[in-house]
């Protein structure tokens, strides 16, 4: 079974997955990165942005790509507007409770979720959902290759972003240390909720990417957001190339061993590499020593 | 310090005594007016979060609706017209919340549980109960263990997936031989849990004996985010027949996915659980569904009362899935043995249902007859998605259409 006509399609497939996961890790790391926290509403946030996705496009008729752009915005917002109104008035500076506030958030986001949209699975129908690209042999669905693309000019976006720009710099000098960055007039706050803004808005891509080709529950954020806490530490926490490359390598990973041992033994692939990898880089691919 | 009086004088115990041998007298005499309960709780276990939230959640509400009618229907009559109320558990799609749910409703104090949709919550829901001589009708797990390990309680309504299975290779040897015996391989997709590892082992087991060639059993776990492996594996063994096992999530990506990779075999016969007993899946993807067989739980196209749960259905916004139908026939069923019981004791109520000869229901199945637990007359229908619609193409006794068979070509 280790016929090229399986072999390639497959690792482009799972590149093309990877690249999704390597979107939602992004926002994931990011947040790690900065306010030392993992965010466990991650998964109910991006439900809540592939909602959005969904109603704008069976109310409005706005396709999932061109919802970017109201989409991306609104979760950046949202997630701003949660680390300065929520997340950091109810932790009191804490780090054990900002992980119990997301905790919460995801409860309370996914039952509402559950009260106003029922359980019901919903999924839409684009006129290209169907739609492939053809190599010879080789067919790669439309929609995925979009999402691979999209996903690397979004990894190169974040990198321009923390490298080239103020607030880059800024975000940087506080995720290193805070006190310095606030010695020397870095406004903190603010830094914090720019960056859980940015890291929600990555959730608003990945949305507007996944929407095209899979459906959403109020429970689909489980189906995403533990592959991508895998992602964020294989890749380094706090690491965007990191993210980036440990969301194609799993995708790699879950789709050739979906492929050769099957779509349930196949996920082991996954753990095994993840677990490699701790064992001899125990800071991820491309973590930093501490 | 004043003294507390607590005995009691002559007169006040002259009347108490008559008073209570009075209403001692008058409920022996009149059983159903003076001991009539105002209640009897039903505990209803369903996923309702969780990856099986939609069909748990559609099971619940085809048993409320069956409560609602019951009660506007004047409720239990040889209990004095006592109302059914429901009391709801959500086994969150784990077998081990739903066992913890049964021991709340034991607490509770309920007369009977209906549930729990999924074989795996079901074999642990039916398991707990019966600790507790709760008696358990089950609505759609399918699996046979469910009813093989002599539990008193446990009924089950519908078919289990040995005779779904066996059926659904006896109708695709007919409908193949009627088309001159065109399909030769058949590929099997299904999910990894109880249900899905279950059939297909029994399916694997039948289609050799029916001549046909076993290519490829794939199974994949819930949730499954990606199709195209699969699809890839499917394109590339070339299957006359593809047999679907899968919930309804992964079921639509992989429908999706093989129309995407214009995969058009000469059959898509899915047994328990597909796109020709889906209603919503008809009219999200009408393009993708058509021509796609089930062998599945379906209603007798014939029967009156059919259209009409479905109109309530609709008038609520939801689908008229086999998840809904079922549930409510099976809470109708359970209300049935309360109503010949005539009481909420659960040893009664087993002892009914062990009797049960129900008929009033729109099922293939005629008057229910229990064995083992096992309703004896259960059966599945084939049914194929043509010109837009759900039509049952076999047994030919229900069949409202003529199957096509082979599909025709993409295009």
């Amino acid at each position: 079974m280790l016929e090229l006509e399986l072999f390639i399609p497959a690792t482009i497939n799972g590149l093309t997955n990877g690249a999704v996961y390597a979107v939602i890790a992004l926002g994931l790391t990011l947040i790690y990165g900065v306010l030392h926290i993992i965010n466990f509403a991650h998964g109910s946030l991006l439900m809540l942005a592939m909602y959005g996705v969904f109603f704008l496009y069976t109310l409005f008729g706005i396709d999932p790509y061109l919802a970017l752009p109201i989409v991306v915005p609104t979760m950046f917002a949202l997630g701003y507007g949660l680390q300065r109104g929520v997340i950091s008035r109810a932790s009191h500076g804490k780090d054990e409770n900002i992980l119990l506030v997301t905790l919460g958030l995801a409860i309370v986001i996914d039952n509402l979720a559950l009260y106003l949209w029922s359980s019901d699975t919903r999924i839409i129908d684009t006129p290209y959902a169907f739609a492939t690209i053809e190599f010879g042999p080789v067919l790669v669905s439309t929609p995925k290759v979009i999402a691979l693309v999209a996903a690397v000019l979004i990894a190169v976006l974040f990198w321009l972003l923390m490298t080239r720009t103020d607030l880059g710099k800024a975000i940087r000098a506080v995720a290193k240390e805070r006190t310095g960055a606030e010695l020397v007039g870095i406004n903190v706050d603010h830094v914090y909720a720019m960056s859980f803004g940015l890291g929600i808005a990555c959730l608003g891509v990945a949305a507007c990417l996944l929407l095209p080709t899979f459906y959403v529950t109020p429970h689909v954020g489980f189906a995403f957001v533990l592959i991508a806490f895998t992602v964020v530490v294989l890749g380094g926490m706090g690491s965007f190339m990191g993210a980036l490359w440990g969301g194609l390598i799993i995708g790699v990973t879950e789709s050739l061993g979906g492929l050769y041992l099957g779509e349930s033994l196949g996920q082991i692939g996954i753990f095994v590499l993840f677990i490699l990898v701790l064992l001899f880089r125990p800071t991820g691919l491309m973590g930093q020593r501490s | 310090m004043r003294k507390k009086v607590t005995a009691m004088s002559r007169r006040q115990f002259v009347s108490g005594t008559a008073g209570t041998l009075l209403a001692g007298a008058a409920s022996l005499g009149f059983p159903g007016i003076v001991r009539a309960k105002t209640s009897v709780r039903i505990g209803l276990v369903h996923p309702v979060t969780g990856f099986l939230a939609f069909s748990g959640s559609q099971c619940r509400t085809g048993a409320l609706l069956a409560i609602e009618e019951i009660n506007s229907a004047g409720g239990i009559h040889s209990m004095g017209g006592a109302q059914l109320e429901a009391v709801l558990g959500d086994a969150q799609s784990k077998p081990d919340i739903g066992a913890a749910e049964v021991e709340k409703m034991n607490e509770a104090g309920v007369a009977a549980i209906v549930g729990a949709y999924a074989s795996s919550i079901g074999l642990a829901t039916t398991q707990r109960a019966a600790r507790h001589g709760i008696p358990h009708v089950v609505d759609v797990c399918v699996s046979d263990t469910i009813v093989e390990r002599g539990l008193q309680n446990t009924f089950r309504f519908c078919p289990g997936y040995g005779t779904v299975a066996r059926t659904a290779v006896d109708n695709l040897v007919k409908i193949n031989e009627a088309a001159g015996s065109p399909a030769k391989t058949v590929m099997i997709v299904h999910e990894d849990s109880l249900f899905g590892t279950g059939t297909a082992r029994l399916l694997s087991s039948a289609l050799p004996d029916a001549s046909f060639e076993l290519v490829d059993v794939i199974r994949h776990p819930n949730p499954t985010r990606d199709f195209n492996n699969i699809v890839l594996k499917i394109r590339a063994q070339k299957p006359d027949i593809i047999i679907p096992a899968s919930y309804y999530n992964e079921y639509i990506l992989l429908a999706r996915t093989l129309s995407q990779y214009k995969v058009r075999p000469m059959a898509i016969y899915s047994v328990l659980g597909g796109t020709a007993s889906s209603y919503k899946f008809l009219k999200e993807f009408p393009r993708t569904a058509q021509f796609i067989m089930d062998c599945n739980h379906w209603y007798d196209p014939s029967h009156p009362a059919a259209p009409e749960l479905r109109r309530k259905a609709k008038e609520r916004g939801l689908f008229f899935t086999y998840e809904l139908f079922l549930t409510y026939c099976a809470t109708r069923l359970l209300a049935d043995a309360i109503e010949r019981a005539g009481t909420d004791d659960r040893a009664a109520i087993i002892g009914a249902l062990g009797q049960s000869d129900w008929s009033d229901h729109f099922m293939p199945y005629g008057p229910t007859k229990f064995l083992n637990g096992q309703n004896q007359g259960a059966r599945p229908l084939n049914t194929q998605i043509l010109e837009g619609d759900i039509k049952v193409i076999h047994p030919a006794e229900y069949a409202t259409a003529d199957a096509i068979f082979p599909a025709p070509a993409l295009g």
